[in-house]
């Protein structure tokens, strides 16, 4: 395996310098919300990990697509990383929404729509890791994974829009709240810059964990390649 | 409105929450990245052996 190339050792170091930028805009840029104050913060980064998670999943039915198409078992190391990647993000979006919901709704959980759906749509890329790990052989395991996050990525939208579709308490950033939401807000300029810059600086690190993870599953697919000369 | 110290806990509690699970993740990269060296220098060796 090649040491890592410049360009991911440059990423490397833009992404920490982005991820402390981001924490200082956060803490020491970003006013305090009226009603919420404090904990209103957790949105910064609770949005961000949305975005690249939901990003993720739909970049791994892309990778799906593409295997179906050529065959090419680096579509498979690129769906597989864009799954795991995006599971880790996902999983942060829903400890701290609960984090935050529990003193804005004064419960860590409630089985509203947007909860439900974020806890199906991570439930449905853990089974797929599962499920990928009972089949041996790498073409049938990578043509079951592609169609799996094929079907998987249905989630995503519905995950999307549940806020959109149905009566929630979970407020909507973008777009008209729900008459039953709480803890929704008006965002100042200050507020908006601070978002972007946390989705920016997130997409740069899925970007550059994505590089990290890809590598890993190239590495990981000459293990098993050389493992199986040896039984043969 | 929610009390200034109840939210900084909370608020605390979520970025620290954040950066840990953050920091397994690349943890899990780190030591995974290894084993798989470790297991391919092995069977190169093993490779080697039996030519």
């Amino acid at each position: 395996m090649k040491p890592q190339p410049i360009a991911l050792k440059v990423l490397n170091v833009v992404s920490v310098l982005l991820f402390l930028a981001a924490l200082g805009m956060v803490f020491l840029y970003a006013p305090l919300e009226a009603t919420m104050n404090y904990v209103q913060k957790i949105f910064y980064f609770h949005i961000a990990n949305a975005w690249v998670g939901m990003l993720g999943f739909i970049a791994a039915a892309v990778a799906g697509v593409v295997y179906l198409v050529r065959h090419d078992q680096k579509w498979d190391i690129v769906e597989l990383a864009a799954v795991e990647i995006s599971l880790v993000f996902f999983l942060i979006v829903i400890l701290a929404g609960s984090i935050w919901a529990r003193p804005t709704w004064g419960a860590y959980w409630t089985w509203e729509p947007r909860l439900t759906t974020a806890a199906i749509l991570e439930m449905v890329y853990i089974a797929y890791l599962l499920l990928r790990q009972g089949i041996d052989d790498p073409d049938r395991r990578a043509r079951f994974s592609a169609v799996y996050t094929l079907v998987g990525a249905i989630s995503v939208p519905i995950t999307f829009l549940s806020i959109r579709l149905f009566r929630t308490i979970h407020p909507v950033v973008i777009g008209t709240n729900s008459a039953a939401s709480q803890g929704g807000f008006d965002m100042t300029s200050k507020m908006l810059a601070t978002m972007f810059f946390a989705l920016f600086t997130f997409s740069i690190i899925f970007a550059n964990l994505f590089w990290h993870r890809i590598r890993l599953g190239q590495l990981a697919q000459q293990v098993e390649q050389l493992k199986l000369e040896e039984i043969q | 409105m929610i009390a200034y110290a109840t939210s900084i806990k909370y608020m605390l509690a979520g970025y620290a929450l954040i950066l840990i699970v953050l920091a397994l993740y690349l943890v899990s990269l780190v030591i995974r990245w290894r084993n798989l060296k470790r297991d391919l220098r092995i069977l190169k060796e093993i490779q080697k052996k039996s030519n």
